[in-house]
């Protein structure tokens, strides 16, 4: 053992030096701890776009499909929903759906590429419940309107191209999905023209 | 010959003096009351949760496809596997139960104040794991309301700005709430989070032990031995351990040593506790359809929502407030600081008389409504949210958190009732 005095500046360096190696490993061996929580390759692939075929759809008729494990609606709206998408605009929370709910060909008073078919992921924007679609027998829920989607869970209300009403706790109108039409009796939901 | 092996022992690892110091020879306050059972009872009920968790473990199956069945497997063709299960699932709730009792006597006695601060954070820390651990054991059963009420709870984190989405899809491990996230829950609910849970529970009882339990009188049992402290005959019949003493320096008045002393009383306490929780076991395991709800006993299916999802009891006073405010991103703060503010009670009580025998009228009285606040919410958390119901929780969210805002001002300068001199 050496009796040479101790070399502060050379002990402080080490310490550093030893510290900063030591903390970049624990990152580095954090790193696929942490990464091993992202959705798998599986998972993705399960992920991909769905196809429904919808030539054979009813007026007023609502079809779900499973896209990301979540439900797609499908509905083919009447002339009189329609017509009433005008009425419920004074008591939506966004009416002209500015908040980035949809993408960009979907951002119109029916919110979707064709008027009468409606796309949207039947999930409440408050906290993610599938809310419950009612044809006929909306105006219990709101006056005058006929139909629309009531949440069963905390009471959100929307219209027929899912825009939230005022005063319910969702905050913002129902999520579009990416889709396009393969054909006019196939939809492609999950992708479009601008990922495909 | 046992007395040479247990000296052996004693010399490489002395186990009889840490059992002197922890539990013999260590001195607690004599006037213990009923409000002193939790504790014990809730070291009990972990036990009972990990042992009866561990069994469960080996019939249960962790996946998506199979985590319903395996279940109905347990309550059917395990042998007990009933008894084990409705153990567990009753021992969930009993466990919030005397926590919250638990917590309850903190508040009335000023057991948080200094200098038991860190005692408290390490109570609040054990409270937060455990509903951490809770929620992910509901989810376990993979029925209609494991699926649901885990889409609500997650999406809580969904509203964090900017990072909420990819933070949810993180937790999740999937796009929805898929097996992948089962399978995750499962590993941090049997694994990871008891860990924590038990050393954390150690953390608890050492740091206890440090500063000495408190009392319903809320004054010390630990003197500076300055020759004015009177001992009478019976602070003189025990012997506590020299640690508690700190080599003369200290007296100790008004004490018993742990054991048998309070052993004994509280398993006059686990007795009364066994009587209620053996009830609920065995005639009504399902707790009225808020230990084990009703839509549970349908297989998840992530394409139709429940009519109305409720969390499980122990969740709703925070549920309630968290679905008050309409704007989720501060129903989501609001319901977080509702148990921060209780974290950092012994900083908002600026107070130096702990217990509420010797506080004021107001004080006493501002516990009670944080009490009816906390109950009424728990209540409008189960019930659905009518407009008259959200007005409700409003109101009571705002009590709940007017009771940290009055203490606060009021606790400065509070006009409080003489200490005794010794325990009554």
């Amino acid at each position: 053992m050496s009796n040479a005095p101790v070399d502060h500046g050379r002990r402080r360096f080490l310490t550093i030096a030893t510290s900063v190696v030591g903390g970049v490993g624990a990152v580095g061996v954090a790193v696929p701890f942490i990464a091993s929580w992202s959705p798998s390759e599986r998972a993705k692939q399960a992920g991909a776009a769905v196809s429904a075929d919808i030539s054979k759809l009813e007026l007023g008729q609502l079809i779900r499909v499973e896209w990301r494990g979540r439900p797609v609606w499908i509905v083919k709206r009447t002339e009189e929903m329609l017509a009433q998408l005008a009425d419920t605009e004074n008591r939506l929370r966004d009416p002209g759906s500015e908040v980035p709910q949809q993408p960009a060909y979907a951002q119109n008073r029916h919110r979707s590429i064709k008027p009468e078919i409606f796309v949207a992921v039947g999930i409440c924007t408050h906290l993610g419940c599938s809310p419950t679609y009612l044809p006929s027998d909306f105006a219990g829920q709101v006056e005058g309107i006929n139909s629309g989607f009531f949440c069963p869970c905390h009471g959100s209300r929307f219209d027929m191209a899912g825009r939230v009403f005022q005063n319910v706790p969702a905050p913002t109108n129902l999520v579009i999905p990416p889709y396009m039409f393969v054909d006019d009796g196939t939809i492609l939901i999950g992708e479009d023209e601008g990922t495909a | 010959m046992f007395k040479n092996m247990m000296s052996w022992i004693e010399y490489r690892l002395p186990f009889m003096d840490k059992l002197n110091l922890h539990v013999v020879q260590y001195p607690a306050p004599k006037n213990f009351n009923f409000w002193y059972f939790f504790g014990s009872l809730a070291i009990v009920v972990l036990i009972n949760q990990i042992v009866t968790g561990i069994w469960l473990t080996m019939s249960y199956e962790p996946s998506a496809e199979g985590a319903f069945a395996s279940i109905e497997y347990i309550m059917r063709d395990v042998e007990y596997g009933w008894l084990l299960r409705y153990m567990h699932s009753t021992g969930a709730s009993a466990f919030f139960v005397v926590v919250y009792l638990h917590m309850l006597r903190g508040m009335m006695y000023g057991s948080y104040q200094k200098p038991r601060e860190l005692l408290w954070i390490f109570g609040m820390l054990i409270f937060l794991v455990l509903m951490a651990e809770a929620f992910m054991g509901y989810m376990l059963p993979w029925g209609q309301m494991s699926y649901w009420g885990a889409q609500v709870i997650i999406s809580i984190f969904g509203v964090i700005p900017f990072i909420g989405d990819d933070l949810t899809l993180w937790i999740r491990g999937d796009y929805v709430i898929s097996g992948a996230t089962l399978n995750r829950f499962f590993a941090l609910h049997v694994i990871a989070l008891p860990l924590v849970l038990v050393v954390l529970v150690f953390l608890h009882i050492m740091a206890l032990h440090e500063v000495g339990s408190n009392n319903p009188d809320g004054i010390d049992i630990k003197r500076d031995n300055d020759g004015t402290v009177e001992l009478t005959e019976a602070d003189k019949k025990f012997t506590f351990h020299q640690y508690f003493t700190r080599g003369g320096k200290k007296v100790i008045v008004d004490a018993i040593p742990f054991h048998p002393y309070y052993t004994v009383k509280d398993l006059v306490g686990l007795a009364g506790f066994l009587f209620i929780f053996a009830f609920v076991i065995f005639f009504m395991p399902e707790g009225g359809g808020f230990f084990l709800e009703p839509p549970n006993f349908e297989v998840a299916n992530p394409m139709k929502t429940p009519d109305h999802i409720a969390p499980v009891w122990y969740f709703t006073p925070f549920y309630a407030i968290l679905r008050a405010i309409p704007d989720p991103l501060f129903g989501a703060i609001a319901m977080f600081a509702s148990i921060i503010a209780l974290a950092l009670l012994p900083w908002i009580d600026r107070g130096k008389v702990r217990s509420v025998r010797y506080r004021s009228e107001l004080h006493r009285w501002n516990l009670v409504m944080f009490c009816v606040s906390f109950v009424v919410l728990g209540v409008l958390g189960v019930l659905p949210a009518t407009p008259t119901y959200t007005i409700l929780s409003q109101i009571f969210s705002f009590t709940y958190f007017a009771f940290f805002g009055l203490l606060w001002v009021y606790s400065k300068n509070e006009k409080t009732k003489p200490l005794p001199v010794r325990l009554t």
